[in-house]
């Protein structure tokens, strides 16, 4: 029924899209081998593989199986997340600045987070607070900015950033009366860290994750749709509101739960989409899924630049320092090639 | 899922029966009734703001009519599923969004969504051949690989009426499908438009602001004034120079040529 030639692109193009998912797997394994063996403590890879089979030096084992694996597993969930929500975000608002900081998520959970911390006594309760803050501003988004009948795209990202700008006064205003002690712990959450992260915040946050990145991988088909406009999205079936309010929930779902391992780590969810999409062109059914890849191997690489001093840098300042040059270069890149 | 039947049923493809509404609280279109018979085209013509586009939103399910129904195939289109509406009704909007880095190949495989299963990841053999068929149809053929965004304004247009035509529609609703093209653009996506009108049967509905094209490629004419329907017919018919002067406030001469009833306006009526 189909042409050769046309049967022959379409293996072709199946081909390279199966090869680059392999491709990008397999340099995530490679970055999460890496930085397992590599910290304060260097392991060959005897030493590494022996460790992982619980043999050979006990110290090794501990530092591999209780600090190293864990954060090296939260550093793939936090990437991932962040990647994948950036991603959805960008493709519901058919815009490219659109990220999780935009919509308001970010500075929900910064919200409740620096009001724990700058109480004190109240650091367990960070995680989850910051989880609950997180859906509460994007709950408060989406309802302002779905009120309305039309143009809700515009509406949504305006809200974002009143939301935005409303919760960050009151934490900058927070931040002001707390005690002098108390503000390092908040500065370092705000900036983003996996320090410390161990098997409690994986077996906690780790569900939530895989459930909204196979829930984003499934619906990914109708980002397509949504790409087209509101009107011929409507036109071509779709119940549009109901769409962006599930794709909408799986992107907050995302951001809150990275947000609540490793604290506001900027930047990934807005520059690794943008860089996947020179990989993948427009299709969102390749874009989410290499954008959660390519998040993950940016996070777990960022944060063992972290690892590698003496002192050990927050995770977010890294992926903001290597962040922003990138982004401009990809700009320069985009600008050059629709010209 | 119960979906209900017309009850006056006669051949009609596409029936309005007194639907009602508009953007603002105060419906522009107040109990409008149009009937539309298999492979017919009908186009659409008043002055700005008689709700033109209005109807055709309307009839597309973008804006939910506060009364009165809408039956495709004798099926109203508000018990039906989205999706089952989709397979049959496709709409070119005066206004497109164009997707960054989008093949004209992927912008038409999006047409095949209404056909698609939820769980259906990738466009089938036949979805494939769909698509192809539509390409070749709006003569892109060569442009297939390009991005949507890279094309002309005419090309443009023809990569949407694929999308569109990749739906496998019965009835298409074209907004002003010739309003940034050049006249000989204007003259072939009409004469193409004609073509699946008289090959493949499609109904279509089209806005039209040019007249003389209203009326040379229609079979029939409703004209709208203000949200209501001042008269339907062929083009002979409800062309004259007292309808142009009561509803478009121009006084004009109707004339006949061998491409049917012609418009030449004179001057504005003040």
């Amino acid at each position: 029924m189909l042409a050769p030639r046309l049967q022959q692109k379409i293996i072709w193009l199946r081909l390279r899209s199966t090869s680059i998912s392999v491709a990008l797997v397999i340099a995530l394994i490679l970055m999460c081998v890496l930085a397992m063996s590599q910290g304060t403590v260097s392991f060959s890879l005897t030493d590494l593989s022996s460790a992982f089979l619980r043999q050979g030096n006990p110290v090794y084992q501990t530092i591999l199986w209780d600090l190293r694996i864990p954060r090296v597993i939260a550093g793939v969930l936090v990437g991932a997340s962040l990647g994948m929500s950036g991603a959805i975000l960008q493709g519901l608002l058919r815009n490219s600045l659109a990220d999780s900081f935009v919509l308001g998520i970010s500075s929900g959970a910064g919200l409740v987070a620096v009001l724990l911390l700058s109480v004190g006594g109240l650091q367990l309760w960070v995680p989850m607070g910051a989880w609950v803050g997180a859906m509460l501003a994007s709950m408060l988004v989406y309802s302002i900015g779905l009120m309305g009948k039309v143009r809700t795209t515009e509406r949504l990202i305006l809200a974002g950033i009143a939301i935005s700008a409303f919760l960050g006064s009151i934490q900058t205003l927070v931040l002001l009366f707390a005690e002098e002690n108390r503000v390092q712990a908040v500065l370092n959450w705000l900036i983003g860290s996996l320090n410390g992260r161990g098997w409690e915040e994986v077996r906690l946050v780790g569900p939530y994750v895989v459930i909204a990145i196979a829930l984003g991988i499934a619906f990914s088909r109708q980002l397509n749709v949504l790409n087209l406009g509101d009107e011929m999205a409507t036109v071509m079936g779709m119940s549009v509101v109901r769409s962006q309010i599930l794709l909408g929930a799986i992107a907050s779902l995302l951001a809150a739960s990275a947000v609540s391992m490793s604290g506001l780590t900027g930047f990934v969810g807005l520059v690794v989409p943008h860089g996947v999409r020179l990989l993948a062109g427009s299709d969102y059914r390749l874009i989410l899924p290499y954008s959660a890849l390519v998040g993950a191997c940016v996070l777990v690489g960022a944060d063992l630049l972290c690892r590698l001093g003496t002192i050990e840098f927050p995770v977010g300042a890294v992926t903001a320092l290597l962040g922003s040059p990138i982004f401009v270069g990809l700009i320069y890149r985009r600008s050059r090639g629709t010209a | 899922m119960m979906t209900q039947t017309n009850p006056a049923i006669d051949f009609s493809i596409l029936d309005i029966q007194g639907i009602s509404g508009g953007y603002s609280s105060l419906p522009l279109i107040q109990g409008l009734y149009l009937n539309l018979e298999s492979g017919s085209w009908l186009s659409l013509v008043g002055p700005n703001g008689s709700g033109k586009s209005t109807i055709l939103k309307l009839i597309s399910r973008i804006i939910k009519p506060l009364s009165g129904s809408v039956y495709l195939n004798g099926k109203s289109i508000q018990t039906q599923t989205p999706q089952a509406t989709a397979q049959k009704l496709a709409f070119l909007p005066q206004h497109q969004t164009i997707p960054q880095a989008l093949t004209v190949r992927q912008l038409v495989g999006l047409g095949r969504s209404p056909h698609q299963p939820w769980y259906q990841w990738n466009l089938s053999d036949h979805d494939d051949a769909v698509v192809d068929r539509c390409i070749q149809q709006v003569q892109l053929g060569k442009f297939s690989d390009r991005n949507v965004e890279d094309l002309s304004g005419g090309e443009r247009q023809r990569a949407f009426l694929a999308l569109a035509l990749a739906q496998e529609p019965k009835v298409l609703l074209l907004d002003e499908p010739t309003t940034y093209l050049d006249v000989h653009y204007q003259l072939e996506l009409l004469e193409l438009l004609k073509q699946l009108n008289q090959d493949q049967s499609l109904t279509i509905v089209t806005v039209l602001h040019e007249l003389n094209l209203a009326t040379r490629y229609s079979d029939r004419i409703a004209v709208l004034n203000a949200g209501s329907l001042h008269s339907i017919g062929v083009p002979n018919t409800v062309m004259t120079s007292e309808m142009l002067s009561e509803v478009f406030k121009i006084r004009a001469e109707v004339i006949q040529t061998r491409v049917g009833v012609q418009v030449i306006p004179i001057s504005p009526i003040p």
